[in-house]
């Protein structure tokens, strides 16, 4: 089996903001390639992998969606030298003060990389409020420690900044970095492709690297209507039982994936990956998900006539800070369980499941 | 003329990366001890840790000079155990809780790689996000089951020395400027005076390695080498910055006053009027708290005529400090130039 951890530590060294996936998306191309036949882009810049399945024509398809966008921040002005900023999907500017980043400069002609972090001024310098309290991100800045003439011009509004924490191998096989959510689930889905290298499987198989997940699934909701799958099956992370963390939303981390269920996920398919997973004895956690599971299953069940979808979950602790961490054990269950899952997936398999009425 | 290059820049950042948290300096006294073996031989460790080094000129009428730059950072120390790699922990020095959360650390003498983590954002509500994180709801995950940590370890950022342009980015960039400084004067012992250099431990927790080393060497004047705040950021409202404390790449800072020490005027004059001289750009530290090592050291025995001299930095007792290269090679420059010239009559001239 492909090493897991290099392609992960490296998938996790690149930006790709929700929006500006492109340097993740070539990355992927470039570990997906040895088990898909063809690539295609959606318009809001998915990447579609087909592989091929050995059942007659016209063939069932099942779309694997994970998204390869990250959260971070973005350049809003230039000050005396310091960058002002907004933030590019859900973060807490709780977390931000002393968070080393990478600028993505454009204006120097070819685009270069700056070493920066994200600086709280000192109490004097921030409104009353912000003193002895939560600094607002408004009033949180980059310093690149470059002096104001020498970032004149090399960096502008509109540049991307990402996280530049280091992915560290923790004890017990975990891994910490920013934008393990979810790339982590990319990994998971390269597992996956990899173990059907040695299964028949009667279906096509699209694998997604879906886009703009952190604003709204956009991607995911796009190429769903794109490629029109017969079942949609959406892996992102969710919460891992920890520090602040312990509610029934919350699950183990090392114990397994979770089978989601609730509105977003269609009963009968929840119910064939249990039943898969348990007689694999493979540990897993069933999720709650009362109204809405917050990944790209909320799109792509909705996209045009509507798609059975199924939702699976990697538990994550600090999700959103750049010290993500993860199981690597959980996400090597997660991919076999996604690749026996649609090995076993017989062509009549959509006529056969019914509404429990 | 001796000068911060390259060698210096490697040593400076080996010492920024090495974990010395107050009370646990032994990783940065080991590689003072490393440098300064071939360059000095009245070398010795004293009760508290600190290294002190006596470096005697030739000649009569000598004044004995102390110089001193701590070498313990602000850190953490794991208190309780909670199970599952996750612990608890307590700051060591003056550190700001919301620099901590999302934050990469190293954990004890062995550097075990852990993690400050946060609730999710989505798990938190709307009145939680108003109100900053607290230390107690934060905890150092190093994973499940690594058995090599325990309570008592220290642990610091784990953020890695960085240089881009003209900047330096690090953690404990205070004080290892100061340290790195001290050792390269040692070894261009500046001819004419009798060097007692220090450096020192728990400066950050109440300056308890100074007050023994200025006992122990009984010196005539002190120099404290330090890396001071440069508060120089734009203020909320647009209105001018008044406070800055330092400003970046105007060169070493000279005190006049902060929260532990007046400087001795005539020092001042001395070190202002050396860096005038050799043409090397210095500026004067607003007056205003904070404090060096000079806070104990001129309270020493029957007292002692001191200052302190800093690099200037950015976001110091955070993950990532912020310093310019320029600006150390001129501290470094300043206090070469002063003590290669330490006029005869500093300490009989008027307090003025």
């Amino acid at each position: 089996m492909t090493e897991l951890l290099p392609f992960l530590k490296q998938l996790l060294s690149v930006p790709g903001l929700s929006g500006y996936e492109d340097p993740a998306a070539m990355l992927i191309e470039e570990q997906w390639r040895p088990f898909v036949q063809q690539f295609s882009r959606g318009k809001l810049g998915s990447l579609h992998a087909l592989r091929t399945g050995t059942g007659a024509v016209p063939r069932p398809s099942v779309m694997i969606t994970t998204h390869m966008d990250a959260i971070g921040l973005m350049v809003t002005g230039v000050v005396n030298g310091f960058l002002r900023l907004t933030q590019v999907g859900g973060v807490d500017p709780r977390v931000l003060p002393g968070t080393s980043v990478s600028v993505y400069a454009s204006g120097g002609g070819e685009p270069r990389i700056l070493p920066g972090v994200v600086v709280q001024p000192a109490a004097h310098l921030l409104p009353p409020e912000a003193r002895d309290g939560v600094v607002p991100l408004e009033n949180l800045f980059v310093d690149t420690g470059l002096p104001p003439h020498s970032l004149a011009g090399l960096v502008r509004v509109g540049d991307v900044v990402s996280f530049a924490q280091p992915p560290v191998e923790l004890s017990g096989e975990t891994l910490s970095g920013h934008t393990l959510d979810n790339r982590a689930s990319v990994a998971a889905l390269t597992v996956c492709l990899e173990e059907l290298q040695s299964r028949p499987h009667a279906w096509d198989v699209w694998a997604v690297a879906s886009t703009q997940e952190e604003v709204g699934a956009l991607g995911a909701g796009a190429s769903a209507f794109e490629l029109h799958p017969s079942m949609a099956i959406a892996v992102d992370v969710t919460w891992a039982k920890g520090p602040g963390a312990s509610d029934w939303s919350t699950f183990p981390l090392g114990k397994g994936p979770t089978i989601v269920m609730g509105p977003n996920i269609h009963p009968a398919l929840h119910e064939a990956m249990k039943e898969l997973a348990d007689r694999l004895e493979i540990p897993y956690a069933v999720e709650y998900t009362p109204t809405h599971s917050g990944t790209d299953g909320v799109a792509t069940q909705v996209a045009a006539e509507g798609i059975p979808t199924l939702v699976m979950g990697l538990p994550l602790r600090y999700m959103h800070t750049p010290v993500e961490l993860v199981a690597v054990k959980d996400i090597q269950r997660l991919g076999r369980l996604l690749a026996e899952f649609i090995a076993g997936l017989e062509p009549d398999f959509m006529q056969k499941i019914t509404w429990d009425d | 003329m001796p000068a911060i290059g390259n060698a210096q820049l490697k040593l400076l950042e080996k010492l920024c990366n090495a974990c010395a948290v107050s009370g646990d300096e032994a990783e940065v006294r080991r590689i003072v001890l490393e440098e300064l073996r071939g360059v000095a031989t009245d070398v010795r460790v004293d009760a508290l840790g600190n290294v002190l080094v006596t470096m005697l000129a030739s000649g009569s009428k000598r004044p004995r000079v102390m110089l001193s730059a701590h070498m313990d950072e602000v850190g953490f120390m794991l208190v309780a155990d909670d199970g599952d790699g996750l612990f608890r922990f307590e700051t060591v020095g003056g550190m700001d809780v919301r620099q901590l959360p999302g934050k990469a650390v190293l954990v004890g003498r062995d550097h075990v790689p852990g993690v400050i983590g946060a609730r999710p954002i989505h798990l938190t509500t709307a009145d939680e996000r108003r109100h900053k994180i607290p230390l107690d709801s934060l905890r150092i995950d190093v994973g499940p089951g690594s058995p090599k940590v325990k309570p008592g370890d220290r642990a610091t950022f784990a953020t890695r020395f960085q240089k881009s342009g003209p900047a330096l980015l690090s953690k404990a960039l205070d004080n290892r400027l100061g340290v790195a400084t001290l050792i390269e004067l040692l070894r261009n012992a500046p001819a004419g005076i009798d060097l007692l250099v220090a450096f020192t431990v728990q400066e950050e927790i109440g300056l308890r390695g100074a007050k023994v080393a200025a006992h122990a060497f009984g010196p005539d004047l002190a120099i404290a080498v330090d890396a001071t705040p440069a508060n120089d950021l734009p203020t909320w409202d647009g209105e001018e910055n008044a406070a800055y404390n330092t400003k970046l790449g105007f060169g070493p800072a000279i005190y006049l006053a902060d929260g532990a020490t007046f400087s001795d005027p005539r020092l001042i004059r001395w070190l202002d009027e050396a860096g005038t001289a050799a043409k090397i750009p210095h500026q004067f530290r607003q007056p205003g708290g904070g404090g060096t090592d000079a806070g104990a050291i001129h309270k020493s025995r029957a007292g002692v005529p001191s200052v302190s001299v800093s690099v200037p930095h950015r976001y110091s007792h955070t993950a990532v400090s912020i310093a310019r290269l320029e600006d150390w090679k001129n501290t470094f420059a300043l206090l070469f130039a002063a003590l290669s010239h330490v006029p005869s009559n500093l300490l009989v001239s008027e307090r003025k």
